[in-house]
């Protein structure tokens, strides 16, 4: 079975259908890509997967377990979390208060303590200003506060909601490099991105998106190489 | 020596203050809206130290614990009861609903008790400090020094705890902050609470000052504290105590002038002064997006 099974997934905002009948699927160990232009509803199913906004049609279910209606608090502890869109770093809190609040479902100390060491490693800017101010930070910083603050409840499946949104390019190496390698570490990931040719680059697999439907899936080379994908959101 | 004491009695007024704006101002950045009803709660206090001081005739210890303590039971149950239903609402529902309560519990006062004034004299401290020319009212000093204590103790907890910590993450980005697992409600209640048995201390400062107990008693404070949140920058715990005590100290400074009479006006017209100048308040932070 798969670690996560969207069906039919549908969601409205008013009268406005966002997302219409979606499926996919990503299995355990996977990077799977959603891609799409804007407005096509990667955002929308990101949050209706974690229950952010409400789903008005469709099932899922993550680990074996039917997760349709549970409420958006409970998932991290089901072991799903969520990079948003545009990071959402709590920007009056320091960048250790972030990183605790990462924590906040977890507990034990010593664990505690290791998942810190785990991030500061990873990203040892993070340890250097972990007494700033997380709204000081770069863009970029920001986003590998946000990812490790993500990280830091050990989840079973990453959601990365356009983690390369308005960095420079360097910074979308060093946040790309850091999600193979998280994924190596045994983290699955489901990543929404603009950065089509980024994110098949990196993906076993990927699906298409356009105006809330499912257009095409294959395997991340697969569509890095499909003719309509390639004109569509590649350049050419 | 007349400006000094004018200054101590006015950061224990302000510390009054401070007590009820922290309720308005934690549950303005926790839960977003306005509780119009959060003076009221005050009263209720005020009625409980009543009923137990005098009519039972308890210890006015006990009599503090229970005032305390049923004020907290109002919060949770005006938030469980009026706002929790309508969590998504438009803010102007909720602020209308905030009104109703306020009526609805100055009404029930009335009702219960009648609208003749009752008295409770148990909590009065007579006396006062002298120092050289300088004195001080017993009932100034202890206000001052509770308001203190709960003041760093406030502090304390919100940079301190986990539940601290999630409160300011929900009253930055709530949905960020159910991301990481906060339960939104759950913290909301935490608010409540704390800031009901706030406005419980403050209905015990109140009756420290003067005897008479009205089903309108919560009003006044509660609009002079609302205003000093919003002069501190509403949504903001220090705002909130630097408000109060701002306001404390203009008013005692006014009493002792010629000028007396216009001392609300005075209040107020700080109030818009400030807006004019500093629209987010003066430790009001204006919530940036970076893209």
């Amino acid at each position: 079975m798969a670690l996560l099974e969207v069906k039919d997934l549908e969601v409205s905002y008013g009268l406005i259908k966002a997302v219409k009948g979606v499926s996919f699927e990503v299995e355990q160990g996977e990077i799977v890509a959603l891609i799409g232009a804007n407005g096509a509803g990667k955002t929308t199913i990101m949050h209706a997967l974690n229950a952010i906004i409400p789903k008005s049609g469709g099932s899922v279910s993550f680990d074996g377990e039917d997760i349709t209606s549970i409420a958006a608090h409970k998932l991290v502890s089901k072991g799903m979390a969520q990079v948003p869109e545009g990071r959402r770093i709590f920007q009056e809190l320091s960048v250790l208060e972030n990183l605790k609040m990462g924590y906040y479902c977890k507990k034990g100390r010593a664990e505690y303590e290791a998942k810190l060491a785990e991030m500061y490693s990873y990203f040892p800017i993070l340890k250097e200003r972990s007494g700033q101010i997380a709204g000081t930070l770069s863009g970029g910083e920001q986003q590998m506060l946000a990812m490790s603050r993500a990280l830091m409840s050990s989840p079973k499946l990453l959601l990365l909601d356009e983690p390369s949104m308005g960095l420079s390019p360097l910074y979308v190496n060093t946040i790309f490099d850091m999600i193979k390698k998280v994924n190596e570490n045994g983290t699955t990931v489901l990543l929404v991105e603009q950065n089509a040719k980024k994110a098949l680059s990196i993906a076993n697999r990927a699906y298409v998106l356009d105006l809330g439907k499912m257009t095409k899936s294959g395997s991340g080379e697969e569509l890095l190489n499909d003719e309509d994908v390639r004109r569509a959101y590649l350049g050419g | 020596m007349e400006f000094i004491s004018a200054i101590i009695s006015g950061l224990s007024m302000g510390g009054t203050y401070a007590m009820i704006a922290l309720g308005y101002t934690m549950v303005y950045g926790i839960a977003k809206m306005l509780n119009f009803a959060h003076g009221d709660v005050i009263m209720v206090g005020a009625y409980m130290l009543f009923v137990a001081i005098v009519s039972a005739k308890l210890p006015v210890w006990v009599g503090i614990m229970i005032a305390i303590l049923v004020c907290t039971i109002f919060g949770i149950v005006i938030e469980r009861l009026a706002y929790k239903p309508l969590r998504g609402a438009s803010p102007l529902a909720v602020l209308i609903t905030a009104i109703g309560v306020s009526f609805l519990l100055q009404a029930l006062a009335q009702i219960v008790f009648g609208s003749e004034q009752k008295n409770v004299s148990a909590l009065m401290i007579n006396g006062s400090l002298k120092l050289g020319e300088v004195s001080i009212d017993y009932s100034t000093l202890v206000t001052l020094a509770v308001a203190a204590v709960i003041m760093v103790a406030l502090t304390l907890f919100v940079k301190l705890t986990k539940v601290g910590r999630a409160m300011l993450a929900v009253s930055e980005d709530r949905d960020a902050a159910r991301l990481m697992g906060v339960d939104v409600n759950f913290v909301i209640m935490i608010t409540f609470i704390i800031g009901s048995a706030l406005a419980g201390v403050a209905g015990v400062f109140k009756l420290m000052k003067s005897p008479a107990v009205t089903p309108t008693l919560g009003a006044m404070p509660g609009i002079k504290a609302f205003t000093a949140a919003v002069i501190g920058g509403i949504g903001s715990i220090p705002g909130a105590m630097v408000g109060g005590v701002l306001l404390g100290i203009v008013e005692a400074i006014c009493l002792k002038t010629p000028i007396a009479a216009y001392t609300d006006a005075i209040e107020f017209a700080i109030l818009i002064i400030i807006l004019l100048v500093k629209p987010s308040g003066l430790l009001g932070k204006k919530r940036r997006e970076k893209v």
